[in-house]
């Protein structure tokens, strides 16, 4: 479960491989996390319940860098910052959707998961299970099956800077300990 | 350039600028440098910072990780706990402990406790939530004071500590789309119903990243109550912020609970918005959400006979005093149908006081309601009446997400007070005007 992730951290200059787990519009914090397990503080043991409607253990199969490619409005819903730390946790490497909500969206590059827009018409090239590479300098991913590279779209630089960082939280302890 | 304000204090007037919409001056106001442009990202000063379980759960285990010694202004943080009231289990009784810790160690000025109900509802009725204030709060029903002229927007936790930390955040300048509210609503039509075409018209995520600026034509035409509820409702269309134009109900509301100052924002003639369009309220009809998306609206007419077997009336969204007048008014002297429970939770202290005071509670209690102590309690799958496998739900709150009130495959239906204690009475969904 999360403990297999523990040495692995996705590359922001190299190339990074997994699992593609495609998932359609309007994926929200709920389907990720459902609100009756939020009571549970641990999250190795909460992470086990992460898409727990859509697959039967999610968290065994997951591998790290493994992807998750969806449709619109991925993230839509509750503020809870569970969802992308629970995914992060497992290891998804990133998530590239055709448009994010904006709290998820938020919340995903604060604590270090990169959330990157894909275009709708690469989107439906990819199937369940599909092995893909990808790059974040330049974003792109990669269908291993049939070897098709798709662009993705640049994040401004802030956000970059904030990934590489690790979140939001290890810039704030250094602005913290300069005062 | 000197001009004087109406306190007689001399003030800088700012040079004339583009002509805004109440969220662009908002901005401009708050921005920490710099004139504010649309699509870009800027840092701003934040007035309010709401948090609740959110803080015991997350945020003070956040701040112990950044090194957090002091809070930016303490007086600026207003906290309460309200989503497991009271701990439904030790793992939440935990949450509020932590929480209750962190408030006491950093002097929390504005410390709501467990006791005044759900945040939306209890908060803004505290007087700290007040017009062109830039307000975060960390859950994402926050755009409901926008009803109350202000910026207000829900963030997550990490978010909430950087601005614990720092009283800044950036944020990113939205575009605004307008909505004007002509005429006025048939008798039990409401802002939730309005609401409700909204989010059939726009989608779930029609707004996202946007404002929706709203005005009313005739200031009479939706109560305040309906105003929060369009709020928020706001963020299921995907909305950052939803702002109300002022006008004399606010006004008077602002009298009834605010002492201190403030000043109401407008926005500038020729202010530029991405999209305008008007909607009808003599047309809006009671509307019902079916799963699994809080945009799936139909006419509840069209649902009608659909078997019941839990309503729940409350929820940040529908949990006023107004929304249980008209739940009551619909009931009259009508039991609940056998095969129902139906559970109300008025949403805040203040508003059970009300209801007491009304006699509308004992007129639920009696109809054979379960009446509980204001939480959020089953909207968020917390408890207090969660859904067993393949149940029915109506249900007053914003969202009908599978697996959002207990069992994945529950269905649950958002509808109006109106709605949703008619087919409490009838067993079945029904149209309340059928009723």
């Amino acid at each position: 479960m999360a403990d297999k992730t523990r040495e692995w951290k996705v590359s922001f200059d190299g190339e990074n491989k997994g699992i593609a787990w495609v998932m359609k519009d309007d994926v929200s914090t709920d389907d990720i996390i459902a609100g009756k397990f939020l009571e549970i503080r641990d999250l190795e043991n909460l992470s086990a319940h992460v898409f727990e409607r859509f697959e039967n253990d999610f968290a065994r199969k997951v591998k790290p860098g493994d992807v998750i490619i969806a449709g619109n409005n991925f993230g839509c819903g509750s503020s809870r910052e569970q969802a992308p730390y629970l995914l992060k946790l497992l290891g998804i490497g990133a998530i590239f959707a055709c448009s994010f909500a904006r709290i998820f969206y938020r919340n995903a590059i604060n604590i270090g998961l990169p959330a990157i827009v894909i275009d709708r018409k690469y989107y439906t090239s990819f199937k369940a299970s599909d092995p893909v590479t990808y790059t974040f300098d330049p974003p792109a991913v990669t269908i291993v099956r049939s070897k098709m590279k798709y662009p993705l779209q640049p994040l401004p630089a802030f956000f970059t800077s904030i990934l590489r960082a690790g979140g939001a939280i290890p810039l704030l302890k250094e602005e913290l300990a300069k005062r | 350039m000197k001009g004087i304000s109406l306190s007689g204090r001399e003030t800088i007037l700012q040079p004339a600028t583009m002509p805004g919409t109440i969220v662009e001056k908002i901005f401009a106001s708050h921005a920490v440098k710099g004139t504010p442009v649309i699509g870009e990202i800027v840092e701003c000063k934040v007035d309010l910072l709401m948090m609740h379980e959110m803080l015991g759960d997350q945020v003070a285990r956040i701040a112990r990780e950044a090194g957090l010694e002091n809070v930016w202004d303490s007086s600026k943080i207003v906290t309460i706990l309200d989503h497991w009231i009271p701990a439904p289990s030790e793992k939440v009784a935990m949450i509020h402990q932590e929480y209750r810790r962190f408030v006491k160690r950093h002097g929390i000025k504005h410390d709501l406790g467990m006791t005044a109900g759900v945040c939306h509802v209890a908060v803004p009725d505290s007087g700290l939530v007040k017009p062109g204030m830039f307000i975060v709060g960390s859950d994402s029903h926050t755009t409901t004071y926008g009803a109350l002229n202000c910026f207000s927007t829900g963030i997550g936790a990490t978010d909430s500590t950087v601005v614990l930390a720092k009283g800044t955040n950036w944020f990113k300048v939205p575009e605004t789309i307008r909505v004007d509210l002509v005429g006025r609503l048939p008798t039990l039509s409401t802002g939730k119903d309005v609401a409700l075409q909204m989010l059939g018209q726009f989608g779930t995520e029609g707004l996202n990243y946007k404002s929706l600026e709203i005005g009313l034509k005739e200031p009479a035409s939706l109560p305040m109550s309906g105003r929060f509820t369009i709020g928020n409702l706001g963020v299921e269309m995907g909305a950052k912020c939803v702002i109300f134009e002022p006008d004399k109900l606010l006004d008077a509301w602002l009298i009834e609970h605010v002492t201190s100052d403030y000043k109401t924002v407008y926005p500038d003639p020729g202010a530029a918005y991405e999209r305008k369009l008007a909607i009808d309220l003599p047309r809006v009809e009671p509307l019902v959400a079916a799963p699994p998306s809080p945009s799936n609206v139909k006419p509840a007419s069209e649902l009608a006979g659909k078997e019941v077997d839990q309503v729940f009336i409350g929820s940040c969204t529908n949990g006023r005093l107004d929304d249980l007048q008209l739940a009551a008014k619909v009931l009259k002297n009508k039991k609940i149908h056998d095969r129902v429970r139906c559970i109300i939770i008025p949403a805040s202290r203040a508003v059970y006081e009300g209801a007491l005071k009304e006699g509308l509670i004992e007129q639920f209690v009696k109809a054979g309601a379960i009446v509980e102590y204001p939480t959020c309690g089953p909207c968020m799958g917390g408890h207090m009446g969660l859904l067993g496998p393949g149940e029915v739900c109506v249900s007053t709150s914003n969202r009908n997400f599978p697996g959002r009130m207990g069992a994945f495959d529950a269905e649950i239906y958002l509808a109006s007070p109106a709605t949703a204690m008619a087919s409490a009475v009838h067993g079945k969904i029904i149209d309340p005007r059928e009723a």
